[in-house]
């Protein structure tokens, strides 16, 4: 299934030709996070696979984004792009370089959301026919460890590509590794579950849908 | 390794494995002795595990006492790691721990490596103590503080302090033997004291469930521990202290009446390791620190007998050599 024979021929931009440098800090911070996290990897129902994908799930730390993108195997992690918050990635000349050149992530303007250029498009438009995405529909770190309610982003995200895979992830424990407001971590065990795949059925309300899709990422908790 | 003494023991070991190793692939191969598959499949992993300790332990020793002590501390970083998973605290706790990890913990094994006795013995237990308690404080969250500040703190004496104690005895000066000289750098004897500890603390372990299993009728407490009876914990400490008897002379300061002594006591403590565990264990709700975390082996599962021994075992030591 990951064969590089079974590879999707890659568009050619920037992160075809990404420096050596920025692939080795890609592996390096990617062995850091999951040493520093104790993070156990784990696919229930599910394989990793380098087609079309959008992985959602609960968001408690600054390194949820970093953590699900260095567990997921080397040739899938090259297709992936995190969707991160500008606010937070694009201050200071190394957060800057670190999202846009290492991890290829795909920032979004929280603060200034827009009819006519609505997070959604620009993700699905910076994901073309190949990339996979990582997103948090809860919007922000949850404060309590609680799972909190599901924005409509990943609604709207199936509705345009219905015939992409969703893929919910968990993320465990990884809040007490670096609780938000924390810049120090501590070195805890945490867990990182994906499921299988669903899609927006058929007439299914958003609603629906967005209370289905929390139920699957907290089925992973155990 | 040009002791003698040395090359009995290892050899001794090896011998001893290698025939547990063809039993258990034995019982594997033939399950129609009526013995119960799942205990089969327990003692070959068991046995897998000790292959694993004593070619760890043998790489340590040939790379020398700082390799060994540098080793251990990182099974006491692992180990406090799962204790610390495993124990909720709160957000206040986070920065008392950051320094428990990345401070206290390898400072500590440096005291240890420098053999610094007076400092290392009060540095956890008294500073390391007093830090979280004020660093929590001063974070401002008072809820439960006791009771989080208390799991930290036991955290650090079993995972950390308790378990340092085992390579420390590298740092001893053991000085014993038919030669009567004051060795300044017993490098064997030093190794052969470790590995004679660790040798003791995993034969009580067996033998715990060996006669638990033959003959244990009394649950020592039904609702902490299902498989340990007082039946095996006598049994375990007589057989522990016959071996340790019988390997005197692998343990440079001891007769063999005193070795037997420290027998009985290494049993007695793993035992008690053991129980204290699996009380932690119940209380949080899972089986072995293996599961907590899907995939890890459970570090904390394999060395808290030697934990609570350790201690023992070296001031008992340092007695026996004192006088």
């Amino acid at each position: 299934m990951l064969a590089p024979a079974d590879m999707p021929t890659l568009p050619r931009d920037k992160s075809v030709s990404r420096s050596t440098l920025c692939k080795i800090t890609g592996l390096g911070l990617a062995g850091v996070a999951r040493l520093l996290a104790g993070a156990s990897i784990r696919w229930i129902a599910s394989q990793p696979d380098t087609c079309q994908r959008v992985y959602f799930a609960n968001h408690t730390s600054h390194l949820d984004a970093l953590l699900i993108w260095a567990s997921l195997p080397r040739l899938v992690r090259e297709i992936t792009r995190p969707v991160a918050a500008k606010d937070y990635w694009s201050r200071g000349a190394l957060r800057r370089w670190l999202a846009e050149e290492v991890f290829n992530a795909i920032l979004i303007d929280r603060t200034d959301i827009k009819v006519h250029q609505s997070p959604v498009d620009l993700m699905l438009r910076q994901a073309g026919e190949t990339r996979s995405l990582i997103v948090f529909p809860e919007g922000s770190r949850s404060t309590s460890g609680e799972v909190g309610e599901f924005k409509s982003g990943l609604y709207y995200l199936a509705k345009k590509r219905p015939e992409i895979e969703l893929i919910p992830v968990h993320i465990d424990n990884l809040n007490r590794v670096l609780p938000r407001g924390e810049f120090l971590p501590v070195p805890l065990l945490s867990c990182i579950s994906f499921g299988p795949p669903l899609w927006l059925e058929r007439d299914e309300s958003k609603l629906d849908f967005l209370a289905r899709a929390r139920r699957a990422v907290l089925s992973l908790k155990e | 390794m040009n002791d003698i003494r040395t090359i009995a023991l290892v050899a001794g070991v090896l011998l001893l494995l290698s025939v547990v190793t063809g039993v258990g692939q034995f019982l594997k191969r033939h399950p129609d002795r009526g013995i119960d598959a799942a205990a089969v499949r327990t003692f070959n992993m068991r046995i897998r595990g000790w292959w694993v300790l004593c070619t760890v332990l043998a790489a340590a020793f040939w790379l020398g006492s700082t390799a060994t002590v540098t080793l251990f501390g990182f099974v006491s970083f692992w180990a406090l790691r799962e204790f610390i998973t495993l124990t909720p605290t709160r957000k206040g706790d986070h920065r008392a721990l950051f320094w428990v990890f990345f401070l206290f913990t390898p400072l500590h094994y440096v005291l240890v490596g420098l053999n610094r006795y007076d400092i290392y013995s009060v540095f956890l237990p008294v500073y390391a103590t007093l830090f979280v308690l004020a660093r929590a404080a001063v974070a401002g969250d008072y809820k439960r503080f006791l009771e989080r500040t208390a799991k930290i703190q036991a955290g650090l004496v079993v995972c950390v302090y308790c378990l340092s104690f085992a390579p420390a005895l590298l740092e001893l000066r053991v000085s014993r033997g038919p030669e009567g000289l004051s060795q300044l750098s017993s490098r064997d004897a030093n190794f052969r004291l470790l590995f004679f500890l660790i040798l003791l603390v995993q034969f009580a372990d067996c033998m715990q469930y060996v006669w638990s299993r033959m003959l244990g009728q009394r649950l020592v407490a039904a609702a902490v521990s299902s498989n340990r009876t007082w039946e095996g914990l006598l049994g375990s400490a007589t057989s522990t202290a016959l071996l340790a008897a019988v390997l005197w002379w692998a343990a440079p300061p001891f007769q063999p009446w005193q070795a037997a002594i420290v027998g009985l006591v290494v049993a007695v403590m793993g035992f008690a390791g053991g129980m204290t565990m699996s009380a932690i264990k119940r209380d949080r709700g899972v089986k072995d620190y293996g599961t907590l975390v899907v995939g890890h082996g459970g570090v904390l599962d394999r060395i808290d007998s030697i934990c609570f021994a350790a201690p023992v075992f070296y001031h008992m030591t340092v007695l026996v050599i004192g006088s």
